[in-house]
């Protein structure tokens, strides 16, 4: 168990090591394309280019750039925006992380619950009205586009009905720290949590009932009915216990990839200034090491994600313990 | 008699018509008596026995008959009294042991859960009972094996760690669907003689639903051949191998390999396959592939006594039942 953690991570870090170098050669050494203009800016002095290209080590071979922008990134932090000149990349994406990171754990909390409750039930009282109506729901919510569901939102709880009991409870749009309100921290996020969720609950929930409903015809189901045990201690103890495996590997991969930026549009709609914000920024202003920042930011959570599933596995299946 | 099967019928909707899989099936079974269920796949053993179970769960199908337990009606039984039943006193054990436990919990941990469903005992009470129970069981380590998974055991050890989860509460009928087709020979002799001892150790009967009549032949006091949902031929086991009173018996003694006598190029097998359910002739369902068919076939024939046996063949009572078969292994 313990030589199994650790190889993961050994895998971890290799994998890590190898999207740095690639996202490093895609931003930084395309063919015909010149990173000190871009990285200097339009209309730069030869003076800036010079210092540049001293800077980032591009009169020197590719080794040495990618040693010198990972410790740019890594170790001095001094990486900067060529946009907001002087503007620091690395503070900005730790300042934005808490945001998104805020943001995606609550609809995950959210999603995950509704979603094993709903699939749960569905597969319990399969083929009833119950069943087709929550797959009906799900799949409406898989449906409706998050960010227009995000406007109305905001066009309810934000304008025309928020003088009225049920939205004056609602913040104006933004985020607010966790340390220095709680319950305001709650109240900005709860309308963009559950918009962010409805999506996931709608996949997870069907995944979920599909998932039990095969699980149904496996010899150990009728060896626990066998045994004499209760439908709903079969379906929750023997059943969903074994359909969790797909569930968790679904959710580390959804999960790393919307920290990883790509609640974006939740973000946007929302005015949250999280990490998915801070990437459709950094594209509208073709703001170079902004992204590379942001890519090499987002690979690692989903790296990371990853290998927390994996570790989780560890614990779901003994199968997968053992190496088989 | 501890178990009265009386016209026991399971029928089934196939496209959209309920189609009886098995029809009209009844045995009993005494205490610590051993009884054989055999028949070619899809003949209706596995169903009978579900059925037994209440395990039958497929939407729409349906029950009928009779199935009396300690006197006790099963057929229709409510499903909450079915449940304090299932498990304590009539347990059953499965062809394959490689699927048949959750992959994600220890051995001990499923044969506690069932102990602690159906008695109120602390964990602990009920582990040391799992352990006690693996160990008379013949499993080696009874304590490791508790903890281990499923995966982590060998076929034999996971099927007697199976029949040790069933015989935990003490059931007074255990059903055992083809316990030994997955297993490896020497393990198969290994679990067969476990079976055997049961009744002696635990008082236990067993109903063994096979389509091996040498499994049989070692194993059980009476035996039941179903063929495409029917009875053919039932009686106690001696007998229906020294004069099989159903072509279809003596067909299916005929294809086992003989230990004495000169070795057969080729065994016998019987020619064709069972009908479908939905297909079964209107006359006697063997008939399309027995060698003895005439036209009293064509109706379909009755179980009648013949000998110590009940045979569902006209040719008893046309008075030229089959020849009796040389059966030196039998004596012993």
């Amino acid at each position: 168990m313990v030589m199994a953690v650790l190889r993961r991570l050994g895998q971890t870090l290799f994998v890590l090591v190898g999207i740095s170098v690639l996202v490093f050669l895609v931003f930084f050494a395309t063919p015909g394309a010149d990173p000190t203009a871009r990285i200097a800016g339009r209309n730069a002095s030869p003076e800036t280019m010079a210092r540049v290209r001293v800077e980032y080590g591009f009169d020197r071979p590719l080794p040495v750039q990618y040693a010198r922008m990972m410790e740019k990134l890594f170790v001095t932090r001094d990486l900067t925006s060529y946009v907001n000149r002087g503007q620091k990349v690395v503070p900005e994406i730790l300042e934005a992380a808490p945001v998104t990171v805020s943001l995606v754990s609550g609809a995950a909390v959210i999603w995950v619950v509704l979603s094993v409750v709903m699939g749960v039930i569905a597969a319990a009282l399969r083929g009833s009205w119950v069943d087709r109506g929550l797959m009906m729901l799900g799949l409406v919510g898989i449906s409706i586009p998050v960010f227009w569901l995000g406007q109305v939102v905001n066009l309810v709880t934000q304008s025309r009905y928020h003088e009225s009991w049920l939205f004056s409870w609602v913040p104006g749009l933004g985020y607010v720290p966790l340390t220095e309100d709680p319950l305001g921290w709650f109240r900005a996020l709860a309308l963009p949590w559950l918009t962010l969720a409805v999506l996931f609950v709608g996949i997870y929930s069907r995944v979920l009932r599909a998932d039990l409903v095969a699980v149904q015809s496996e010899d150990f189901m009728r060896t626990a009915r066998a045994k004499g045990l209760s439908p709903a201690r079969v379906l929750l103890v023997h059943g969903l216990r074994t359909s969790m495996i797909t569930f968790v590997s679904l959710f580390g991969l959804d999960f790393a990839q919307l920290v990883g930026g790509g609640a974006l549009l939740t973000e946007v709609v929302f005015g949250l200034q999280g990490v998915g914000r801070l990437t459709y920024q950094a594209l509208s202003n073709l703001d170079l090491p902004l992204i590379m920042a942001t890519v090499m930011y987002s690979a690692v959570f989903v790296v990371i994600a990853n290998a927390v599933v994996d570790m989780l596995y560890l614990l779901l299946d003994p199968r997968v313990r053992d190496g088989r | 008699m501890l178990l009265v099967v009386r016209d026991l019928t399971v029928a089934l909707p196939i496209g959209g018509r309920l189609v009886p899989i098995v029809e009209s099936v009844s045995f009993t079974l005494g205490a610590r008596e051993i009884l054989g269920i055999v028949g070619e796949s899809g003949s209706g053993k596995s169903v009978t026995s579900l059925a037994i179970m209440g395990l039958i769960d497929v939407p729409g199908a349906r029950v009928s008959g009779s199935v009396r337990f300690r006197g006790r009606e099963l057929v229709g039984l409510a499903p909450r009294a079915y449940r304090a039943l299932r498990g304590r006193e009539i347990a059953m054990i499965f062809q394959d042991p490689m699927t048949a436990f959750t992959p994600v919990y220890t051995v001990g941990r499923q044969i506690d859960e069932q102990i602690r469903v159906h008695q109120k005992i602390s964990r602990a009470d009920a582990r040391s009972r799992t352990v006690r129970l693996l160990g008379d069981m013949g499993v080696p380590d009874p304590e490791r094996v508790a903890g281990r998974y499923p995966h982590q055991l060998s076929g034999g050890l996971r099927q007697r760690a199976m029949i040790a989860m069933a015989l935990s509460c003490n059931p007074a009928l255990l059903i055992a669907d083809e316990p030994t087709t997955a297993l490896d020979v020497t393990v198969q002799a290994q679990i067969l003689d476990l079976l055997r001892g049961l009744r002696r150790e635990y008082g236990s009967s067993v109903l063994l639903i096979t389509h091996d009549m040498g499994v049989v032949a070692e194993t059980c006091d009476r035996t039941l051949v179903l063929y495409s949902g029917l009875v053919a031929e039932r009686g106690p086991t001696g007998a229906l191998f020294a004069q099989p009173g159903h072509p279809y018996t003596a067909a299916l003694l005929d294809s086992i390999p003989p230990l004495h006598g000169p070795r057969p190029a080729r065994l016998p097998s019987i020619p064709g396959s069972p009908p479908a359910p939905a297909e079964r002739p209107a006359g006697c369902p063997f008939a399309p592939r027995c060698a003895y068919a005439h036209e009293a076939c064509a109706v379909r024939p009755a179980l009648v006594a013949s000998g110590v046996q009940d045979v569902a063949c006209v040719l008893p009572a046309e008075g030229r039942p089959l020849p009796p078969r040389f059966v030196a292994e039998m004596s012993a």
